[in-house]
C-alpha cells in the first residue's frame, strides 16, 4: 500500500499564536502543490468532526501549538509512539479535542500507524489574529520541515502554480 | 453540616466551566456556575467588513463552527434587509439540520451517556441476554449477539491494556449507577455504532459546506454553491442523490436506537424526572426559513413562562420586535466593569477580574434575560415550544417517546416529566428525530425548486452610508444563538454574540435570580461529595459548551475533573 498522508493543522486563529498550526497549513497550501496522496486540512479547534479525514491514512502530521519549557518560537518535531497516551499529558492547549479524536480513532481501528508532531511553542495566547514575530518565523520553519519530511518519504512536492 | 464542593472543569469538550455547590444532608442547597475564561471575539470584529464576520465567528468554537457562521450572515442580512434566495435557504437549512443531528447524537452517546451507563459493568454483561433485550426493544438489526460480543471483547482489550482512553475518569461502580450489566452492554454497543453514524451525517455537512471541516459555502446574501444540474464542479443532481442516501441511512439509527435508548435508560432512571428542572421560563426561536424574507419557518419557536405550556407566545419572523427588544445582558455578577443590564447593540466589553465572590462577581459569563427574567434554552425549550405551537412531527415523536417510557417504567409519564435532568435528554432525542424529518423535507424542497428552473443562490449585499443594526438568530443544537451587529458606513461598529451556554450557564442576574444551571442543581441528590456524579448529570444534560460563552485557554495545565471539598 502506498503512503497516504494527512497534514493536520490545529489551533484557534482568534488567539494569536494558538493558531500557528492552522497558519502553517495555510502557507503550505498557498506555496506548494501536493500530489493526491497528501491531504492538508485546517482542523481549527475541532475534535470528532475530523475523524473521517483519518481513514486510510498511513501517516498523520499534526501541526500545533504546544506547551513546553522551551522558549517561544521553538520548533519541536517528534514521532509519537503512543499518541493517545501521549496526548493525555498536557502538551497542546486544545488537547481535549485532539486527544479524544485520537483515542476514538484507536477504538475504531483507523489511527494512522505513523504520527509525527510538528510543535510550535507560542508566546502570545491573547485575543487577536496576529502572531508574534518569533512564532511567525517558527511557522515558516515548520512549513519547510513538513516539505522536507515528505521529500524523505519520496513524495514529490512542487511549487504552487500561480 | 454544609459542605462545599468545586467541580472544575466540568466539560469533556472545549471550554472551561466551574461549578460550586453547597451540600447539606446529601442535597445541593446552593450552586454557582462560573465561566473561567474570557471571550473577546467582539473586539476582533470591530472595524472589519461585515461580509467577513462569519469567517471569524465560526472560529470561536471547534464544536459549534457552523452555527456561528449561520447566525453571523443572518445578522448582517437583517441589518441590510437583504433577502436570501430560496435555494440558499434550503441549502443552509439542510446544513443546519444535518449539523444538529450530528451534534445531538454525539452529545448523548459520547459526551453524556457515560454519566448513566457504566462501561466497566458492561464487561460483566451476557451478550446473549443483551441481544435478547435489544431485540425486544426495537427492530434494529445490529443488536445481534455476535456484534455485542465483539464490542465487549474490544472493551475488555482497552481495560486489560490499561488504555481506557476516552473512558478514563468515569465514575464506574458509583452507587448512583443503576443499569444492569446487560443494559450497560447494549448501550456501550450503541456508543460504538453511534461513532459510525455521526460520521455519515457529518458527510452531508461536508458535501454542502464544500468539503472541509469548516464550512466554506456561506455568504452574506446566500450561499456560494452554484447550482447546475449538469456540471461536475457544482452541486449536481448526482451529489444531491448521494446526500439523500446518507440521510436515509441515519434515520433508522435515530428512531430504532437513539430514541429507544433514551426511553429505556430514562425508564430505569425515572427518579431523575424529579430533579434538575431549574428555570422553567423557556426561550427558543423559529428556524429553517421557508421564504426569502424569513417570515415562515419549518420549525416554530417562542417563549413559555413559568413552565406553563399554555402560555406559549410565538416568535414569528427574523424581524420579530418582541425578540429584538426582549433580550438584554447584565454584568452585576460578571467580571466586567460596572453593574448594568443592556441591549446587545448597546453593550461594551470591558473586563474587570476579581477573586471569586459568592455574593459579588464570579464569572466571565454575562447574565442574559428575556423581558427581565432568566430563561432556559436548548432542545427542551425548543421541543416544548414546538409542541405548544402544535408542530405535527414534534407532537408525534414526543408522545411516542413518553408512551414508550410509560410502558417500560410501568407508570404513566406525561409531558410534565420533561422539566427535568432526564427530560432534557428525552427532548434532545425528539428534536433529533424532528430534524431528520426536516432534513428530508428541505432536501425535497431544494430538488423541487431546482426542478422549476430556479438556480439562484446569492443576492449581492449593498452597504449604504450611515448606521444599520441587525440581529441574526438561530436555534442551534444547544439552543437560542443570536448575533447582534451594528454597522457604520460599511464597517462593523459593534458585535455581540449571545450564545446558548450564556443563557444556561449565566450567573445570578441583576435581581440576584440564579441562572438555569444554578437553579437546576438546587435539590439534586449527591450520594458521595467526593464523586459528585449527580452534579455532572444535571449540568451535562444541558450539553454545556463554554468555548464561546467565555474565553481563552487557561494557561495553567490541569488534570481531568478535580473535586475540591471545603467545609
Amino acid at each position: 500500500m502506498s503512503d497516504n498522508i494527512l497534514v493536520l493543522g490545529v489551533g484557534n486563529v482568534l488567539l494569536a499564536d494558538e493558531g500557528a498550526g492552522v497558519r502553517a497549513v495555510e502557507q503550505l497550501q498557498h506555496r506548494y502543490a501536493f500530489p493526491p496522496q497528501v491531504e492538508l486540512i485546517d482542523g481549527g479547534t475541532m475534535g470528532l468532526d475530523l475523524l473521517g479525514y483519518l481513514d486510510d491514512k498511513t501517516h498523520l502530521f499534526i501541526v500545533d501549538a504546544i506547551l513546553s519549557t522551551q522558549p517561544p518560537g521553538s520548533v519541536v518535531i517528534e514521532k509519537l509512539l503512543d499518541p493517545p497516551a501521549y496526548f493525555r499529558q498536557k502538551i497542546s492547549p486544545h488537547q481535549i479535542g485532539l486527544s479524544e479524536l485520537l483515542a476514538v480513532a484507536a477504538m475504531q481501528d483507523c489511527l494512522p500507524p505513523s504520527i509525527t508532531l510538528f510543535g510550535i511553542v507560542p508566546r502570545d495566547l491573547s485575543t487577536g489574529i496576529e502572531m508574534s514575530p518569533e512564532v511567525n518565523v517558527a511557522v515558516g520553519q515548520v512549513v519547510l520541515a513538513v516539505v522536507k519530511e515528505l521529500g524523505l518519504m519520496g513524495v514529490e512536492v512542487g511549487a504552487a502554480s500561480r | 453540616m454544609a459542605k462545599r464542593i468545586v467541580v472544575d472543569p466540568i466539560t469533556r469538550i472545549e471550554g472551561h466551566l466551574r461549578i460550586d455547590c453547597e451540600i447539606d444532608n446529601g442535597r445541593v442547597t446552593k450552586a454557582w456556575s462560573s465561566g473561567q475564561m474570557w471571550r473577546g471575539i467582539e473586539l476582533i470584529l470591530q472595524g472589519r467588513d461585515p461580509r467577513d464576520a462569519w469567517v471569524f465567528t465560526q472560529r470561536i468554537c471547534g464544536v459549534c463552527t457552523t452555527v456561528h457562521a449561520v447566525a453571523s450572515v443572518r445578522a448582517v442580512e437583517n441589518a441590510l434587509n437583504l433577502e436570501v434566495p430560496l435555494n440558499a435557504q434550503y441549502i443552509r437549512n439542510m446544513i443546519i439540520s444535518a449539523h444538529g443531528i450530528f451534534d445531538h447524537i454525539v452529545h448523548f452517546y459520547h459526551l453524556s451517556a457515560l454519566d448513566w451507563v457504566d462501561i466497566v459493568s458492561a464487561l460483566k454483561g451476557s451478550p446473549k441476554a443483551a441481544s435478547a433485550l435489544g431485540q425486544q426493544l426495537s427492530p434494529w438489526p445490529r443488536n445481534s449477539e455476535q456484534e455485542i460480543k465483539a464490542v465487549q471483547e474490544k472493551l475488555k482489550g482497552f481495560v486489560g491494556s490499561g488504555q481506557l482512553g476516552v473512558f478514563a475518569g468515569g465514575y464506574w461502580g458509583h452507587p448512583a449507577m443503576k443499569l444492569s450489566p446487560e443494559v450497560n452492554l447494549l448501550a456501550a454497543t450503541h456508543y460504538f455504532q453511534a461513532l459510525e453514524y455521526q460520521r455519515q451525517i457529518n458527510k452531508v455537512v461536508a458535501i454542502l459546506g464544500s468539503k472541509t471541516p469548516h464550512i466554506q459555502n456561506l455568504a452574506v446574501g446566500g450561499v456560494a454553491n452554484p447550482i447546475n444540474p449538469d456540471s461536475q464542479s457544482t452541486l449536481t443532481i448526482e451529489r444531491l442523490y448521494h446526500i439523500k442516501t446518507l440521510i436515509d441511512e441515519i434515520g433508522d439509527f435515530i428512531r430504532n436506537v437513539y430514541m429507544v435508548d433514551v426511553a429505556d435508560i430514562g425508564a430505569f432512571y425515572a427518579d431523575w424526572t424529579q430533579y434538575g428542572a431549574g428555570v422553567t421560563n423557556y426561550l427558543s426561536v423559529p428556524d429553517l426559513p421557508l421564504d426569502t424574507k424569513g417570515t415562515t419557518f419549518a420549525l416554530p419557536g417562542g417563549y413559555i413562562g413559568d413552565g406553563n405550556v399554555g402560555s406559549f407566545k410565538p416568535i414569528t419572523s427574523f424581524n420579530d420586535e418582541g425578540f429584538k427588544q426582549g433580550v438584554k445582558e447584565g454584568v452585576k455578577h460578571s467580571w466586567y466593569k460596572g453593574d448594568w443590564d443592556r441591549h446587545p447593540w448597546e453593550e461594551e466589553t470591558v473586563p474587570q477580574h476579581t477573586e471569586f465572590q459568592d455574593n459579588g462577581k464570579y464569572s466571565w459569563v454575562k447574565s442574559p434575560t428575556f423581558n427581565g427574567k432568566p430563561a432556559q434554552v436548548g432542545p427542551l425549550a425548543n421541543v416544548l415550544c414546538m409542541y405548544a405551537a402544535g408542530h405535527g412531527p414534534t407532537k408525534l415523536y414526543t408522545d411516542g417517546l413518553l408512551q414508550k417510557v410509560s410502558a417500560l417504567a410501568k407508570t404513566k409519564v406525561g409531558i410534565s416529566a420533561l422539566h427535568s435532568t432526564i427530560g432534557r435528554h428525552a427532548a434532545r432525542a425528539v428534536r433529533c428525530a424532528v430534524l431528520h424529518d426536516s432534513l428530508l423535507g428541505q432536501w425535497q424542497a431544494l430538488m423541487d425548486n431546482i426542478g422549476k428552473g430556479d438556480y439562484a443562490t446569492f443576492n449581492q449585499p449593498v452597504f449604504p452610508k450611515g448606521e444599520q443594526r441587525g440581529v441574526g438568530f438561530h436555534e442551534a443544537p444547544r439552543g437560542v444563538l443570536s448575533h447582534w451587529v451594528v454597522i457604520q458606513d460599511g464597517k462593523i461598529k459593534n458585535y455581540q454574540c449571545v450564545v446558548p451556554s450564556t443563557w444556561n450557564a449565566g450567573p445570578r442576574n441583576s435581581k440576584d435570580a440564579p441562572g438555569p444551571y444554578e437553579a437546576s442543581l438546587v435539590g439534586n441528590p449527591v450520594a458521595d461529595p467526593e464523586k459528585p456524579l449527580e452534579v455532572l448529570r444535571t449540568v451535562h444534560s444541558f450539553d454545556p459548551c463554554l468555548a464561546c460563552a467565555i474565553h481563552l485557554l487557561d494557561p495553567k495545565s490541569r488534570e481531568i475533573v478535580t473535586v475540591r471539598t471545603t467545609v
